[in-house]
Protein backbone atom coordinates (compact mmCIF):
# COMPACT_ATOMS: atom_id res chain seq x y z
CA UNK A 1 0.00 0.00 0.00
CA UNK A 2 2.65 2.61 1.18
CA UNK A 3 4.90 1.92 -2.14
CA UNK A 4 2.05 2.27 -4.60
CA UNK A 5 0.27 5.18 -2.17
CA UNK A 6 3.63 6.90 -2.24
CA UNK A 7 4.47 6.52 -6.21
CA UNK A 8 3.14 9.49 -7.71
CA UNK A 9 4.55 11.59 -4.87
CA UNK A 10 7.83 11.16 -5.44
CA UNK A 11 7.52 12.00 -8.86
CA UNK A 12 9.64 15.40 -8.66
CA UNK A 13 7.67 18.59 -9.07
CA UNK A 14 8.53 20.37 -13.09
CA UNK A 15 9.24 18.49 -16.23
CA UNK A 16 9.32 14.75 -16.01
CA UNK A 17 13.14 12.86 -16.63
CA UNK A 18 11.52 11.90 -19.64
CA UNK A 19 11.05 15.18 -20.76
CA UNK A 20 14.73 16.49 -19.74
CA UNK A 21 16.26 13.56 -22.23
CA UNK A 22 14.46 15.04 -25.22
CA UNK A 23 17.08 15.39 -27.92
CA UNK A 24 14.97 16.16 -30.34
CA UNK A 25 14.07 19.96 -30.87
CA UNK A 26 10.88 18.75 -32.40
CA UNK A 27 9.73 17.69 -29.58
CA UNK A 28 9.60 21.07 -27.81
CA UNK A 29 7.23 22.74 -27.94
CA UNK A 30 5.07 19.66 -26.61
CA UNK A 31 7.02 20.33 -23.02
CA UNK A 32 5.53 23.64 -22.38
CA UNK A 33 2.64 22.51 -21.64
CA UNK A 34 3.51 19.33 -20.50
CA UNK A 35 5.51 20.64 -17.82
CA UNK A 36 3.27 23.19 -16.57
CA UNK A 37 0.46 20.14 -16.19
CA UNK A 38 3.05 17.94 -14.44
CA UNK A 39 3.16 20.96 -11.98
CA UNK A 40 -0.51 20.40 -11.20
CA UNK A 41 -0.55 16.60 -11.51
CA UNK A 42 -1.80 16.03 -8.17
CA UNK A 43 -5.05 17.70 -8.90
CA UNK A 44 -8.45 15.78 -9.20
CA UNK A 45 -7.48 13.86 -12.58
CA UNK A 46 -4.58 12.19 -11.12
CA UNK A 47 -6.75 10.50 -8.85
CA UNK A 48 -6.27 10.04 -5.42
CA UNK A 49 -3.35 9.70 -3.47
CA UNK A 50 -4.25 6.72 -1.79
CA UNK A 51 -5.07 4.02 -4.44
CA UNK A 52 -9.00 3.13 -4.08
CA UNK A 53 -8.42 -0.24 -3.59
CA UNK A 54 -5.91 -0.60 -0.78
CA UNK A 55 -8.59 0.93 1.82
CA UNK A 56 -10.41 -2.68 1.00
CA UNK A 57 -6.82 -4.67 1.48
CA UNK A 58 -7.16 -5.27 -2.34
CA UNK A 59 -10.32 -6.70 -2.20
CA UNK A 60 -12.89 -5.97 -4.91
CA UNK A 61 -15.84 -8.47 -3.81
CA UNK A 62 -17.32 -9.04 -0.58
CA UNK A 63 -19.47 -11.49 1.15
CA UNK A 64 -22.78 -9.15 1.03
CA UNK A 65 -22.12 -7.88 -2.45
CA UNK A 66 -25.47 -9.36 -3.84
CA UNK A 67 -27.41 -7.76 -1.59
CA UNK A 68 -25.44 -4.09 -1.83
CA UNK A 69 -27.27 -2.91 -5.09
CA UNK A 70 -26.48 0.91 -5.85
CA UNK A 71 -29.88 1.73 -3.69
CA UNK A 72 -29.45 -1.01 -0.58
CA UNK A 73 -29.96 1.17 2.34
CA UNK A 74 -27.50 1.56 4.92
CA UNK A 75 -28.59 1.17 8.27
CA UNK A 76 -26.67 1.87 11.49
CA UNK A 77 -27.74 -1.07 14.20
CA UNK A 78 -28.80 0.06 17.74
CA UNK A 79 -25.48 -0.13 19.36
CA UNK A 80 -24.28 2.29 17.13
CA UNK A 81 -26.82 4.32 17.24
CA UNK A 82 -26.97 4.38 21.10
CA UNK A 83 -22.88 4.89 21.48
CA UNK A 84 -22.23 8.45 21.89
CA UNK A 85 -20.06 9.95 19.70
CA UNK A 86 -20.82 7.68 16.96
CA UNK A 87 -18.28 5.04 15.16
CA UNK A 88 -15.62 7.10 15.71
CA UNK A 89 -15.63 7.33 19.07
CA UNK A 90 -15.64 3.31 19.05
CA UNK A 91 -11.45 2.36 19.38
CA UNK A 92 -11.80 -0.33 16.84
CA UNK A 93 -8.13 -0.85 15.29
CA UNK A 94 -10.00 -3.50 12.85
CA UNK A 95 -11.60 -0.66 10.80
CA UNK A 96 -10.68 2.05 8.67
CA UNK A 97 -11.23 6.27 8.93
CA UNK A 98 -13.47 5.10 5.67
CA UNK A 99 -15.51 2.26 7.43
CA UNK A 100 -15.76 5.05 10.85
CA UNK A 101 -16.87 7.51 7.93
CA UNK A 102 -19.58 5.16 6.05
CA UNK A 103 -20.62 4.22 9.84
CA UNK A 104 -21.21 7.38 11.34
CA UNK A 105 -23.10 8.62 7.70
CA UNK A 106 -25.46 5.77 8.17
CA UNK A 107 -25.71 6.32 11.72
CA UNK A 108 -27.22 10.16 10.98
CA UNK A 109 -29.55 8.31 8.81
CA UNK A 110 -29.91 5.27 6.58
CA UNK A 111 -28.17 5.94 3.42
CA UNK A 112 -27.88 4.16 -0.05
CA UNK A 113 -24.54 2.80 -0.98
CA UNK A 114 -24.76 5.47 -4.28
CA UNK A 115 -24.72 8.16 -1.90
CA UNK A 116 -22.15 7.29 0.79
CA UNK A 117 -20.33 6.60 -2.46
CA UNK A 118 -21.00 9.88 -3.36
CA UNK A 119 -20.64 11.58 0.15
CA UNK A 120 -17.32 10.10 0.38
CA UNK A 121 -16.10 10.41 -2.95
CA UNK A 122 -14.69 6.93 -3.06
CA UNK A 123 -15.88 4.05 -5.83
CA UNK A 124 -18.50 2.22 -5.58
CA UNK A 125 -16.91 -1.37 -5.71
CA UNK A 126 -15.16 -0.21 -2.40
CA UNK A 127 -17.85 1.37 -0.73
CA UNK A 128 -19.74 -2.42 -0.89
CA UNK A 129 -16.55 -4.08 -0.13
CA UNK A 130 -16.35 -1.63 2.76
CA UNK A 131 -20.14 -1.80 4.00
CA UNK A 132 -19.44 -5.83 3.79
CA UNK A 133 -16.99 -5.38 6.54
CA UNK A 134 -19.28 -3.59 8.78
CA UNK A 135 -22.16 -5.11 8.60
CA UNK A 136 -19.98 -8.86 9.78
CA UNK A 137 -18.27 -5.85 12.54
CA UNK A 138 -22.26 -5.80 13.59
CA UNK A 139 -22.29 -1.90 13.48
CA UNK A 140 -24.37 -1.70 9.80
CA UNK A 141 -27.47 -3.66 8.28
CA UNK A 142 -28.89 -3.14 5.02
CA UNK A 143 -32.43 -2.96 4.25
CA UNK A 144 -33.28 -4.99 0.91
CA UNK A 145 -36.75 -5.42 1.34
CA UNK A 146 -37.35 -6.04 -2.67
CA UNK A 147 -35.15 -8.58 -4.05
CA UNK A 148 -32.98 -6.86 -6.78
CA UNK A 149 -34.24 -8.93 -9.84
CA UNK A 150 -37.89 -8.15 -8.76
CA UNK A 151 -40.53 -5.33 -9.11
CA UNK A 152 -42.36 -3.79 -6.07
CA UNK A 153 -46.02 -5.09 -5.75
CA UNK A 154 -49.03 -3.36 -7.17
CA UNK A 155 -49.24 -1.72 -3.94
CA UNK A 156 -46.29 0.04 -3.44
CA UNK A 157 -46.46 1.48 -7.01
CA UNK A 158 -49.93 3.25 -5.86
CA UNK A 159 -47.88 4.72 -3.07
CA UNK A 160 -45.15 6.04 -5.27
CA UNK A 161 -47.86 7.81 -7.60
CA UNK A 162 -49.42 9.37 -4.82
CA UNK A 163 -46.54 10.51 -3.54
CA UNK A 164 -45.24 12.10 -6.48
CA UNK A 165 -48.42 13.75 -7.08
CA UNK A 166 -48.45 14.85 -3.39
CA UNK A 167 -45.02 16.51 -3.73
CA UNK B 1 -30.20 3.79 28.86
CA UNK B 2 -31.16 6.63 26.67
CA UNK B 3 -32.76 6.83 23.54
CA UNK B 4 -31.84 10.49 22.11
CA UNK B 5 -32.40 9.59 18.74
CA UNK B 6 -33.90 11.92 15.97
CA UNK B 7 -37.18 11.65 14.51
CA UNK B 8 -34.93 11.40 11.05
CA UNK B 9 -33.74 7.96 11.81
CA UNK B 10 -35.96 5.37 10.96
CA UNK B 11 -36.33 2.39 13.33
CA UNK B 12 -35.63 -0.62 12.82
CA UNK B 13 -39.34 -2.42 12.44
CA UNK B 14 -40.20 -0.05 9.50
CA UNK B 15 -37.71 -0.77 6.66
CA UNK B 16 -37.37 1.91 4.72
CA UNK B 17 -38.30 0.80 1.11
CA UNK B 18 -35.40 2.14 -1.99
CA UNK B 19 -36.99 1.81 -5.11
CA UNK B 20 -35.05 3.71 -8.40
CA UNK B 21 -36.14 4.99 -12.06
CA UNK B 22 -33.39 5.23 -14.36
CA UNK B 23 -33.31 8.50 -16.87
CA UNK B 24 -31.61 7.12 -19.96
CA UNK B 25 -31.15 9.44 -23.44
CA UNK B 26 -28.69 10.51 -25.76
CA UNK B 27 -25.74 12.93 -24.30
CA UNK B 28 -26.49 16.24 -23.92
CA UNK B 29 -30.20 15.78 -23.96
CA UNK B 30 -31.11 17.16 -20.37
CA UNK B 31 -30.85 13.85 -18.13
CA UNK B 32 -28.62 15.96 -14.88
CA UNK B 33 -31.03 18.63 -15.67
CA UNK B 34 -33.98 16.83 -14.77
CA UNK B 35 -33.28 14.73 -12.12
CA UNK B 36 -31.86 18.21 -10.56
CA UNK B 37 -35.65 19.65 -11.29
CA UNK B 38 -37.05 17.25 -8.55
CA UNK B 39 -34.21 15.80 -6.34
CA UNK B 40 -34.24 16.84 -3.18
CA UNK B 41 -30.62 17.11 -2.85
CA UNK B 42 -28.07 18.52 -5.45
CA UNK B 43 -27.28 15.52 -8.08
CA UNK B 44 -24.75 13.21 -6.63
CA UNK B 45 -21.91 12.03 -8.78
CA UNK B 46 -20.64 8.64 -8.13
CA UNK B 47 -18.40 6.85 -9.70
CA UNK B 48 -17.39 3.22 -10.30
CA UNK B 49 -14.35 2.32 -10.63
CA UNK B 50 -14.34 -0.81 -12.93
CA UNK B 51 -11.84 -2.94 -12.56
CA UNK B 52 -11.19 -6.17 -14.83
CA UNK B 53 -11.01 -8.38 -11.09
CA UNK B 54 -14.29 -6.73 -9.85
CA UNK B 55 -16.67 -8.42 -12.81
CA UNK B 56 -17.41 -11.49 -14.35
CA UNK B 57 -14.97 -11.89 -17.73
CA UNK B 58 -18.31 -11.37 -20.26
CA UNK B 59 -18.82 -7.87 -18.44
CA UNK B 60 -15.99 -6.49 -19.61
CA UNK B 61 -16.48 -7.62 -23.16
CA UNK B 62 -16.01 -3.99 -25.50
CA UNK B 63 -13.88 -2.82 -23.14
CA UNK B 64 -10.50 -5.65 -22.70
CA UNK B 65 -8.50 -2.98 -23.76
CA UNK B 66 -8.91 -1.42 -20.06
CA UNK B 67 -7.69 -2.28 -17.57
CA UNK B 68 -9.44 0.44 -15.24
CA UNK B 69 -12.20 2.86 -16.37
CA UNK B 70 -14.11 5.02 -14.31
CA UNK B 71 -18.01 5.62 -15.21
CA UNK B 72 -19.52 8.88 -13.14
CA UNK B 73 -23.64 8.25 -12.52
CA UNK B 74 -25.58 10.71 -11.66
CA UNK B 75 -28.38 10.22 -9.24
CA UNK B 76 -31.33 12.46 -7.18
CA UNK B 77 -33.36 11.51 -4.73
CA UNK B 78 -37.03 11.88 -3.61
CA UNK B 79 -37.99 11.17 -0.43
CA UNK B 80 -41.62 10.00 -0.80
CA UNK B 81 -42.75 9.13 3.00
CA UNK B 82 -40.53 8.16 5.70
CA UNK B 83 -40.45 4.81 4.42
CA UNK B 84 -40.33 5.52 1.04
CA UNK B 85 -37.58 6.72 -1.18
CA UNK B 86 -37.31 6.90 -4.51
CA UNK B 87 -34.15 7.33 -6.40
CA UNK B 88 -33.21 8.78 -9.89
CA UNK B 89 -30.12 7.29 -11.54
CA UNK B 90 -29.03 8.78 -14.94
CA UNK B 91 -27.54 6.47 -17.04
CA UNK B 92 -24.08 6.71 -18.47
CA UNK B 93 -24.33 7.81 -22.09
CA UNK B 94 -21.44 5.99 -23.44
CA UNK B 95 -22.27 2.72 -25.75
CA UNK B 96 -19.62 1.36 -24.19
CA UNK B 97 -21.06 1.14 -20.80
CA UNK B 98 -23.98 -1.13 -21.46
CA UNK B 99 -22.52 -3.54 -18.75
CA UNK B 100 -23.50 -0.95 -16.12
CA UNK B 101 -26.96 -0.42 -17.45
CA UNK B 102 -27.38 -3.95 -16.16
CA UNK B 103 -26.79 -3.46 -12.85
CA UNK B 104 -28.62 -0.23 -12.91
CA UNK B 105 -31.72 -1.57 -14.25
CA UNK B 106 -31.64 -4.60 -12.36
CA UNK B 107 -34.37 -3.87 -9.58
CA UNK B 108 -35.55 -0.13 -11.46
CA UNK B 109 -39.47 -0.03 -11.75
CA UNK B 110 -39.03 1.61 -14.66
CA UNK B 111 -37.47 4.26 -16.78
CA UNK B 112 -37.76 7.28 -18.36
CA UNK B 113 -36.18 7.69 -22.18
CA UNK B 114 -35.41 11.34 -22.57
CA UNK B 115 -35.41 12.68 -26.45
CA UNK B 116 -34.86 15.37 -28.05
CA UNK B 117 -36.77 15.70 -31.17
CA UNK B 118 -33.20 17.64 -32.97
CA UNK B 119 -31.67 14.50 -32.23
CA UNK B 120 -33.94 11.73 -32.04
CA UNK B 121 -31.45 8.66 -32.85
CA UNK B 122 -29.85 9.73 -30.08
CA UNK B 123 -32.74 7.79 -27.85
CA UNK B 124 -32.53 4.24 -30.24
CA UNK B 125 -30.63 2.46 -28.03
CA UNK B 126 -31.98 3.43 -24.87
CA UNK B 127 -35.45 2.69 -26.11
CA UNK B 128 -34.48 -1.13 -27.77
CA UNK B 129 -32.28 -1.26 -24.28
CA UNK B 130 -35.39 -1.20 -22.31
CA UNK B 131 -37.98 -2.99 -25.16
CA UNK B 132 -35.30 -6.06 -24.96
CA UNK B 133 -35.63 -5.84 -20.97
CA UNK B 134 -39.26 -5.67 -20.70
CA UNK B 135 -38.83 -2.53 -18.70
CA UNK B 136 -42.26 0.23 -18.42
CA UNK B 137 -40.47 3.06 -19.84
CA UNK B 138 -41.99 6.89 -20.90
CA UNK B 139 -40.85 8.02 -23.61
CA UNK B 140 -40.27 11.92 -22.93
CA UNK B 141 -40.02 14.39 -24.95
CA UNK B 142 -37.69 17.50 -23.45
CA UNK B 143 -39.22 20.41 -25.31
CA UNK B 144 -35.81 22.52 -25.99
CA UNK B 145 -36.64 26.00 -27.03
CA UNK B 146 -36.06 26.69 -30.29
CA UNK B 147 -36.67 22.74 -31.86
CA UNK B 148 -39.48 22.52 -34.01
CA UNK B 149 -42.30 20.66 -31.86
CA UNK B 150 -43.64 17.47 -33.02
CA UNK B 151 -46.96 15.99 -32.72
CA UNK B 152 -46.71 12.60 -30.26
CA UNK B 153 -47.99 10.31 -33.34
CA UNK B 154 -44.61 11.58 -35.22
CA UNK B 155 -42.77 11.05 -32.21
CA UNK B 156 -44.20 7.08 -31.76
CA UNK B 157 -44.00 6.68 -35.55
CA UNK B 158 -40.27 7.71 -35.57
CA UNK B 159 -39.21 5.43 -32.86
CA UNK B 160 -41.39 2.57 -33.91
CA UNK B 161 -42.55 2.83 -30.20
CA UNK B 162 -45.25 -0.21 -28.92
CA UNK B 163 -48.61 1.93 -28.69
CA UNK B 164 -48.75 1.35 -25.07
CA UNK B 165 -45.68 2.70 -23.97
CA UNK B 166 -46.31 6.64 -23.04
CA UNK B 167 -45.27 9.99 -24.84
CA UNK B 168 -44.98 12.75 -22.87
CA UNK B 169 -43.91 16.35 -24.09
CA UNK B 170 -41.95 17.70 -21.14
CA UNK B 171 -39.51 20.30 -19.72
CA UNK B 172 -37.01 18.66 -18.27
CA UNK B 173 -36.20 22.36 -16.14
CA UNK B 174 -39.36 22.10 -14.45
CA UNK B 175 -40.06 20.38 -11.52
CA UNK B 176 -44.08 19.82 -12.03
CA UNK B 177 -43.64 18.98 -15.68
CA UNK B 178 -40.55 16.24 -14.59
CA UNK B 179 -43.18 15.13 -11.80
CA UNK B 180 -45.53 13.87 -14.82
CA UNK B 181 -43.09 12.17 -16.38
CA UNK B 182 -42.48 10.38 -13.08
CA UNK B 183 -45.62 9.48 -12.44
CA UNK B 184 -46.32 8.44 -16.14
CA UNK B 185 -43.21 5.86 -15.75
CA UNK B 186 -44.47 4.49 -12.87
CA UNK B 187 -48.60 4.17 -13.93
CA UNK B 188 -46.99 2.42 -17.36
CA UNK B 189 -45.13 0.06 -14.56
CA UNK B 190 -48.22 -0.85 -12.88
CA UNK B 191 -50.60 -1.05 -16.18
CA UNK B 192 -48.11 -3.28 -17.65
CA UNK B 193 -47.67 -5.63 -15.25
CA UNK B 194 -44.36 -6.30 -16.26
CA UNK B 195 -44.21 -7.43 -12.09
CA UNK B 196 -45.18 -10.60 -13.39
CA UNK B 197 -43.78 -10.90 -16.83
CA UNK B 198 -40.21 -9.91 -16.04
CA UNK B 199 -38.14 -12.86 -15.92
CA UNK B 200 -36.00 -13.05 -12.75
CA UNK B 201 -32.67 -12.98 -14.17
CA UNK B 202 -31.61 -11.15 -17.07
Amino acid sequence: MTEDAAFPRETPPGPPAGATGRRDPADRPREAPFSEHAAHWYDDAAGPVVRPYTMTRGRTRGPADERLDLIALVIAEEFLLEHPGGAHAIADRTLSPEHLDIADLARQEPQSVAELAAELDLPVGVVRVLVGDLIDAGYVRVSRPVPPAELPDAGILREVINGLRAL
Amino acid sequence: MVFGRSDRRIRPEAAPVALKVLVAGGFGVGKTTLVGAISEIKPLRTEELLTEASRPVDDTSGVEGKRTTTVAMDFGRITLRDDLVLYLFGTPGQDRFWFLWDELAQGALGAVVLADTRRLADCFAAVDYFERRGIAFTLAVNCFEGAARYPEEAVREALDLDPEVPVVMCDARERESVKEVLVSVVEHALAAGITARRPATV
